[in-house]
Order: structure tokens, then sequence, then C-alpha cells
């Protein structure tokens, strides 16, 4: 038979304290392992988190449309019609946050010093905008003002390179479908800055209707970005989108877009419960030993108990008791150490003195540790879980003290 | 039918090359209501039969039975039952949980037996009154004198009115007065619950009380004799 639960729980409390200082300390190393899974998580989230955005941003949206040939060869050549009826009422569907349609061509911006290669993106401003474009991201000037400003807007780091400034006139030079120079003469309105340097060097601004009368494509696009509701499942709205358009039309969602981004946001739950686990498993020789100990020391009490007729099983059920106490005490501690340091890092961590290591990952410089209720649940899931699974063996060894041997003992 | 048979009992223990034999072909009968010593010099089995006869230790041959049920048969849980509702158990180092106050200990094995908690404090109260440790419930073993522990012990292995109790020199730490309270608490409980004693102990006056004395010598039962009581 077995004590009731509050009469072992009430035990259990009070040999936990019998050696004060060996209770504290274990549970400062579980606070600590605690601490560490739900911490790190966090930043790894947070990385993980601002890389998607980030690289969703760039592409930008969640879905984009091109015609079938343009990944291959993303020239002017195999452009595709602005959409029709069908693909609109998808595209103006509740599902879909917001849409625009792009020119998205390979081009040479000059200035009178220098000359770049880029991607001239003709936009409608308020569509680039709604697709995620921060205005604020303009450092100096303006952003366009409609699809047919004659203005362009271009990176701070590309101005610099083409050692040029905001109001001289450059060149931007393309093909037209017949392989011919489609060029023009544009002045820098707006200057814009990036979280990734790169995009500030590659992309350039232009109206959409300006870039289409320059490559004399008349009112076609090159691609159509998409942005839904929740990036976590674009392929719903992929799905939707592929079904509105003819079979020359390549739907994909950001996952397929950028794979290296989908295989992160895969790999990261999986690689969260590995972290942990690897935390708990150092932890957990610790938390053994401190158990065996604590069982040595009462191996005649446990004699008592097995003479006044405990039986086996109850005595482990009192020392798993004993170890989930600590446990819980050390997730308690844990957690509130934890939820204390991200709380104040809410304003982010600056890491820019690693900026260029962070942006080969596409990841900005800023880190926001992002504490998601599952990665907590999962934290406390795992110390429970194996914390139990470790205290079995010197649960175990308890129940098996041969009642007159452990009581002979001094 | 005895409460206890005990048939050709045999524990041995190696030490080294020699074989020390703790019980040597023991046999015994007792009836139940038995008020009995067992007396001997050290090492002559006292312990190692009481601890037989409880289920707490094996045997290499013979058979025990409490009331008819082969006690050598039973599995640890099994014996584990037997103990806490048949037998109460007096060691000879006072074995107290010293986490526990000494109403709590005394509480243990009927909370262990799912007493409710009235009729645990009624009977934990009035035992530790009975053996003159009023006002003393709520102290830890560390915080009683050895005599004092020695009397919670006691009460614990009383208090759920056992068929059988085992003392190993229940009255070691005991003055005479506390001895003699509690001897005749112990021959109370006997006559009016047909509760069966079989002590261990040294003490002539404790022998006193009984009204069978076995003596034991190398691990045989060298003399087994009925004796007046007062």
């Amino acid at each position: 038979m077995a004590l009731p639960v509050r009469a072992m729980s009430k035990l259990a409390w009070r040999n936990l304290w019998r050696n004060y200082r060996r209770t504290v300390i274990m549970l400062l190393a579980i606070a600590l392992g605690v601490w560490a899974m739900i911490f790190m998580t966090a930043l790894l989230r947070g990385m993980v988190d601002d890389m998607v955005k980030q690289g969703i941003g760039a592409l930008p949206g969640h879905v984009q449309i091109h015609a079938l040939a343009y990944r291959d060869d993303p020239s002017v050549t195999h452009n595709m019609p602005s959409p029709d009826h069908n693909l609109l009422e998808v595209l103006n569907a509740g599902q879909v946050k917001a849409w625009s349609s792009r020119i998205k061509v390979p081009a040479m911006i000059s200035s009178e010093y220098e000359n770049r290669g880029v991607f001239l993106l003709g936009v409608d401003p308020e569509g680039e905008v709604a697709l995620g474009f921060n205005p604020d991201d303009i450092t100096e000037g303006r952003f366009l003002n409609g699809i047919d400003d004659r203005g362009i807007v271009v990176g701070r780091k590309l101005l610099q390179r083409l050692e040029s400034r905001l109001g001289k006139r450059v060149v931007l030079m393309s093909q037209d479908p017949d392989n011919a120079i489609a060029e023009g003469g544009f002045r820098v309105v707006g200057v814009f800055k990036a979280e990734l340097e790169n995009r500030e060097e590659s992309f350039v601004y232009a109206g959409r209707a300006v870039i289409q009368a320059m490559l004399g494509i008349g009112t076609e696009v090159s691609e159509i970005a998409v942005l839904g509701q929740d990036y976590q499942t674009p392929e719903v709205l992929a799905a939707d989108i592929r079904s509105a358009v003819s079979a020359d039309h390549e739907v994909l969602s950001w996952l397929e877009l950028d794979p290296y981004l989908a295989t992160m946001m895969r790999v990261m739950n999986g690689f969260v419960l590995v972290w942990m686990v690897v935390i708990f498993l150092s932890l957990s020789f610790g938390l053994v030993n401190t158990l065996m100990m604590a069982i040595f020391e009462r191996v005649r009490e446990i004699g008592l108990m097995r003479a006044l007729g405990m039986r086996p099983s109850a005595i482990v059920y009192q020392v798993l008791v004993e170890s989930v106490m600590l446990l819980i005490l050390g997730l308690l501690v844990g957690n509130l150490m934890a939820i204390a340091t991200i709380i104040p890092l809410k304003d982010g961590i600056d890491i820019s003195a690693v900026s260029q290591g962070m942006e080969m990952m596409g990841a900005s410089s800023m880190l926001f540790p992002v504490l998601l209720w599952p990665d907590l649940l999962m934290a406390n899931g795992v110390v429970i879980v194996l914390g139990i699974i470790t205290s079995l063996l010197p649960a175990w060894r308890a129940a098996r003290y041969r009642p007159v041997k452990a009581l002979s003992r001094t | 039918m005895s409460a206890i048979s005990c048939i050709g009992l045999c524990k041995y223990y190696q030490q080294g090359d020699a074989v020390i034999k703790a019980l040597d072909h023991v046999s015994l009968e007792i009836e139940q209501g038995s008020f009995i010593c067992l007396s001997g010099p050290s090492g002559s089995g006292k312990t190692t039969l009481l601890n037989t006869i409880g289920g707490l230790d094996s045997l290499d041959s013979g058979q025990i039975s409490i009331d008819g049920e082969r006690v050598d048969l039973l599995d640890k849980a099994a014996l584990a039952d037997l103990r806490l509702y048949h037998i109460g158990f007096v060691f000879q180092a006072y074995n107290l949980i010293p986490v526990l106050s000494a109403r709590e200990n005394v509480e243990f094995v009927m909370q262990v037996q799912g007493v409710s908690a009235t009729d645990r404090k009624e009977r934990s109260f009035k035992i530790l009154r009975e053996v003159g440790l009023e006002g003393m419930e709520d102290r830890r073993p560390a915080q009683l004198s050895g005599g004092q522990q020695q009397r919670v012990a006691v009460a614990r292995a009383i208090v759920s009115q056992p068929k059988l109790v085992l003392a190993d020199e229940p009255t070691a730490n005991l003055d005479s007065k506390s001895m003699e309270i509690l001897m005749a608490h112990f021959r109370e409980l006997n006559r009016s619950h047909k509760v069966t004693f079989l002590i261990a102990t040294h003490d002539q006056r404790v022998m006193a009380w009984a009204d069978r004395h076995i003596v034991m010598e190398d691990g045989r039962v060298i003399s087994d004799e009925l004796q007046q009581t007062p």
C-alpha cells in the first residue's frame, strides 16, 4: 500500500529540505538549464523568424506568379499578361492581404562615374507598401508617387557605389523583347535603406508604367506578388491561385521560391526539441546523483517503511514524488528567469558587430527573441518527462532494498 | 490451530569461510493471545527469529505459518500487506522517520492502511497519552530523548491493534517506571484484544511479565517454559 497523496507530498517536501544546500544547488542547476532552454530557443526562434520575414520581404509575398520560363531566364521575353478576371477574383478574395504586379528585369544602372548590374523593379508604389515595403526605410527624398512617376528610388549602398547622390540623373539600360537596348534617363528621387545590404545594392524601384513603356511591353508584367494572411501556410493560397491561371503560368509559394528558408523553418522545430533534450541530458547526471545520494542517506528509513508495510512500488512512487517536486521548483524558477530576461529584450539585441555574418544567413543585425507558448510548454514537458525517466533508476534501487539489511545500516 | 507455526527454521550467514547458523532447525508453536519473551545471549538468533516471522528476512529452509498461511511463500507485496495490517514491529533502534513529528510517526502506518484523518488523530493522541508522551505530539525525533523515541516507536507498533507484535528490546532505553507502564499496556492489549506478543529481551523484569519464556542459544531453542504472570 502507499501513503495518501497529501501525506506523501508532505513527506517528500520535508525530505527535499533535509539537505538544504544540496537541494538548492540542484534547484539552481535545473533552473539554469530551463532558463537556457527557453532563452536560447527564444533567440533562435527570433533569428529564424527574422530570416524568414526578411526573406519573404525580399521576395516579396507569400506566393508569386510568373510565366513558366521566367525563373530560368528572368528577362523581358518571359512576361505574362496582367491578371484576368478569374485571377482577379482570387486576388481580391479574403485570404489575400495584398497583391501587386511588377516588372522585374536585369538592368544596368550608370552614373557619371560608375555602373552596376541591378534588378530593375517597375512597381505600383501603393502595392509595394502593401506587400511590405516600409516607407520609413526611405532615408532621403521620397518613395514613388505612382506608376507613372519618372523618378527612381535606389539603395543607399548602391548610390555610394555609383558615387552619386539624391537628385542626380542616372541611366537605366535593359533589353526589350526584340533584344534591342531599352534605356532611359531617370532622376534619383529617393534613397532607401534595407536590413540586408545586398538589397540596397541589387534593387532599383521605378514606376511600373514608365518601365513598361521603356521596355515596350504594353501592360505585360514579370511577376505578381501575393501576400496571404499567414506565412506559415502559403500552399493553400498557392493552390487557389493555381486553379485560376492557365498552364503557362508558374505559381510558387515562398517555400518553393526560397527552399533554404523553408528548410530553416521546418528544421527549427526539430532543432528546438533536440536542443532541449541535450541540455536536459547534461542536467540529468546531476539529478540522478542528487537522488542517489538522498536515497543512500535514507536507506534505513526506506527499510523502516518497507518493514512497516509499504510496498516496493510505493517506495518508487515516494522517490518519484520527491523528484517531481524538485523538478517543478526548478521549472518555476527557470521559467521566471527566462521570462524576466526575455521581456527586457523585446526591443531587440543589437548584434551589428557581426552584421556581415548575419547578413550572409539572411538575418538582420537586430535580434528579437520570440517566446512562443509551444516552446515554453515543450521545455517544461521535456524536463518533467525526462526528469521522471531519469529518476526511475534511483527509485528502483530504493525499492529493491531488503528491509532487514536496510534497517541494519548505520 | 496455532496462530504462529514455525517448523524447522534454518537461516545461515556466510562470514568469510565460516557459516554462522543464525537459526538452526527452530520449531515453535505459538497460540493466539500468547505473551512470550525470547531471551538468550547476543547472537543467539532472537532478532533473526523475529525478522523471519515478520517476513523481513528470508529462510534458507523451514516453514512459517501465521493463521494457517505460509509466510515463507508470500511475495514482496503480500508480505508488505501482512506487516501493514497484522504485525506491529518495535525495533532495537527506535527507527522513527526523522522528518515526521511523534504524532505523524504514530499515524504513519494508519495512513498507509487508509484510516480516516479523524480516526487517526484520535487514536494517535490517545496512544501517545497512554505511553506518557502527552504534549509532545508535535516534536520531531531529534527533539525527544532516547526513551521518548522508543515510546513513540511502541505507540506506532500498537496503535492499529495488530494481531501480532514483534518487539526487539522494546524497553532497552526506558527507565523502570516507563518500562512498567509500557509492559502493563502491552499486557492490557494482550488480554483485551488477544494480541500475540513476542518480545526479545535481556531484561529480567520484562521476562517476568511473560506467560512463556523461550531461551535461545546459537540459533537453537534450548528452553521453552510456561510461567506464572502477575
